[in-house]
């Protein structure tokens, strides 16, 4: 396709100041020159282990936070010279939904007393009393019937699957382009998963939206790729290592860290599980935020680590669908 | 087990049986709220002011814990049964060194060890657990990685040498590689040691990777148990069937994966007959009136379901 993707991090660079109280101030730079591009209706799940900038890049896409560099542009244009109107209304278009369902409500009103005034604000609907029979459409649509039902009820009075579908229905309920979930369905049971991934998908078609599923189980995100459309992109240390349509970064993984979680991650199937052999790794530690390896940030734990690897930043390349950012990568191809 | 709360009383352990043998490592899975933590905290009587065990009987080598004195109880917690709890490696005391950690742990169960015997032992177990003694020994806890942290709380464990030790999710905050290291450990130090591990997790994949045998929990009961291999290639409860499909890997075909309809069992208000029934595909009308027994299927595996023997 030629047409413009949807959303296009070129270049973004954030980082925080930590300390100052009792030690000396520290730049943290949680996501490091990220580039990547979400087209229309197209899904990205971004995965990557606790720290390594995921969530940040996330809410860097959702304007929530604005980027210490590089520009973010939603379709096509930077979100960050965007005149006052024209940004509210790119903020009705992305939405985002929380890990914990619980904390994402006011649990003193509810669920139409929650869902109910942003619809009538963006004049999705005139009145209340239109507002109630939209908010009855979305949660039949959402598989909890019948709607009259939760509408009136507080969130303490409904389990965890339950809150996690009103969180969907809230945000879909303004037909937003591009929704970002991060760890949308890590709080639910396991039984539960597969069930809301499903739904996020059924919403997907309905109201033609984007998703940036942010997670560190790549079980799950390798369902919601393969079930939906898109790719996976790995994090480590803030920077994307590599990416690749549908599930080809789990199947034929090409970084040495990814090579190294596939056969780390357990999966379950005993025999299979069992023989797998312990990965080979110079270190086992994960370097700290505030002191971050020169050169490719996972060299200290690389088995394949060269000098190349200490001295210089290895660019994010592309190998046939594939972008790929080691500079060896040539032999891991295949 | 049971609780009393708001709406009601609460049986999270109800009616429960399970044998755990020497040398084993039984690998205790369940979703939230299946009463996996509980039962590992009742075994070792921990009780919640809210909480009172009702009845039964808790046997450890012909012993019952549930009529123990309060120092008989001291005595032999620690000794002969340890537990490490979720997330126990956050719980160190932030102002005293590791070693000290090791000192009042010993001394709050056994008064009488001696300073010397407790740091050989310390070292000891600072090497099983893959820690440099010397190094990690005499460090604050904010010094340690949280791995590091979590190895030291199974050597904590670990110092009286208790026969068996359980594991309430040791992994579930750790990185990947992390957890595939620790993982190992513990094998290397079960083969070392022969003690038998409960190892209590959400995770079918981490108990396919260490445990021997596997119990199932379902709704404050034990649904299915069964050598690690018959569970994971040939299980026989519906709930155990339907978990398996619903859990997303990296390995094998998406196509067979099938999400697991309606909600969790409402633990006040827990349904008539079997806990499983109101989303089991196979249920008939026994199922919502009659509450099926753990039968015997072999020398190991047992299940709780009316209709085993036709659905296998």
């Amino acid at each position: 396709m030629s047409e413009e993707p949807l959303l296009k991090i070129i270049n973004v660079t954030k980082e925080f100041v930590k300390g100052g109280l009792f030690s000396s101030k520290k730049a943290v730079r949680a996501v490091d020159s990220v580039s990547l591009e979400i087209g229309m209706v197209e899904n990205v799940a971004l995965v990557g282990e606790s720290g390594c900038g995921k969530s940040t890049l996330g809410k860097l896409t959702l304007g929530l936070l604005k980027p210490d560099s590089g520009q973010i542009l939603f379709e096509g244009r930077d979100i960050w010279t965007l005149k006052k109107e024209e940004f509210s209304n790119f903020r009705r278009n992305a939405q985002i939904i929380h890990q914990d369902p619980y904390t994402s409500l006011n649990p003193v009103r509810t669920i139409f007393q929650s869902l109910a005034p942003p619809l009538i604000r963006n004049k999705e609907v005139p009145d209340s009393k239109a507002a109630y029979e939209r908010l009855k459409e979305l949660l039949t649509m959402v598989g909890l019937t019948p709607p009259e039902d939760f509408l009136n009820r507080y969130p303490a009075r409904m389990s965890g699957g339950q809150m996690q579908r009103i969180i969907l229905a809230r945000a879909v309920s303004l037909r937003p382009k591009y929704v970002v979930a991060d760890e949308a369905v890590s709080m639910l049971d396991a039984s539960l998963r597969l069930g809301a991934v499903d739904l996020m998908l059924e919403l997907q078609k309905k109201f033609r939206v984007s998703y940036l599923f942010i997670t560190h189980d790549l079980g799950i995100a390798r369902y919601f790729i393969l079930k939906g459309r898109g790719k996976i992109a790995m994090m480590y240390l803030g920077s994307i290592v590599e990416a690749g349509e549908g599930d080809s970064v789990i199947q034929r993984p090409i970084h040495p860290y990814t090579r190294v979680m596939m056969t780390a991650i357990s999966v379950p199937d005993p025999k299979l599980t069992r023989s797998r052999p312990l990965p080979s790794l110079r270190s086992l530690d994960v370097p700290r935020l505030e002191q971050v390896p020169s050169g490719c940030k996972f060299h200290p734990r690389c088995p394949y680590a060269e000098k190349i690897c200490e001295e210089k930043v290895p660019e994010l390349r592309a190998f046939d669908s594939r972008l790929v950012a080691c500079h060896f990568a040539e032999r891991f191809v295949n | 087990m049971e609780f009393r709360v708001p709406r009601g009383i609460l049986k999270a352990v109800d009616n429960l049986d399970l044998d755990v043998y020497n040398d084993e490592v039984l690998g205790l899975v369940g979703e939230s709220g299946c009463g996996k933590s509980v039962l590992a905290h009742t075994i070792l009587r921990i009780v919640d002011p809210n909480g009172r065990i009702a009845g039964g009987k808790i046997m450890f080598q012909g012993k019952d814990i549930l009529s123990m004195s309060k120092e008989e109880l001291r005595r032999f917690r620690w000794k002969e049964i340890a537990i490490v709890f979720q997330g126990a490696f956050n719980s160190f005391n932030p102002v005293i060194r590791i070693f000290e950690h090791m000192l009042d742990t010993t001394y709050a169960h056994d008064e009488k060890a001696s300073k010397e015997e407790i740091v050989k032992r310390s070292k000891e177990l600072m090497r099983m657990v893959r820690l440099d003694p010397d190094a990690v020994l005499v460090r604050y806890p904010h010094e340690l990685s949280g791995g590091m942290k979590q190895r030291a709380v199974a050597a904590m464990a670990m110092l009286l040498d208790p026969k068996l030790l359980i594991l309430d999710e040791p992994f579930s905050a750790l990185d990947v590689l992390t957890q595939k290291f620790f993982m190992k450990t513990l094998v290397d130090i079960r083969r070392e040691t022969r003690k038998s591990m409960i190892f209590i997790t959400h995770d079918l994949a981490q108990v396919a990777e260490i445990a021997d045998r596997v119990a199932v929990m379902y709704g404050g009961v034990i649904v299915e148990a069964a050598g690690v291999e018959d569970i994971f290639y040939k299980p026989r409860h519906p709930y155990t069937r339907a978990l398996l499909k619903a859990v997303p890997s990296i390995v094998g075909s998406i196509d067979e994966l099938k999400p697991l309809p309606g909600p969790l069992p409402d633990p006040v208000n827990p349904p008539p007959g079997c806990e499983f029934h109101p989303r089991c595909p196979h249920r008939i009308d026994i199922c919502s009136r009659v509450r099926p027994k753990l039968e015997q299927v072999d020398d190991v595996s047992l299940v709780a379901c009316h209709r085993w023997r036709e659905l296998n």
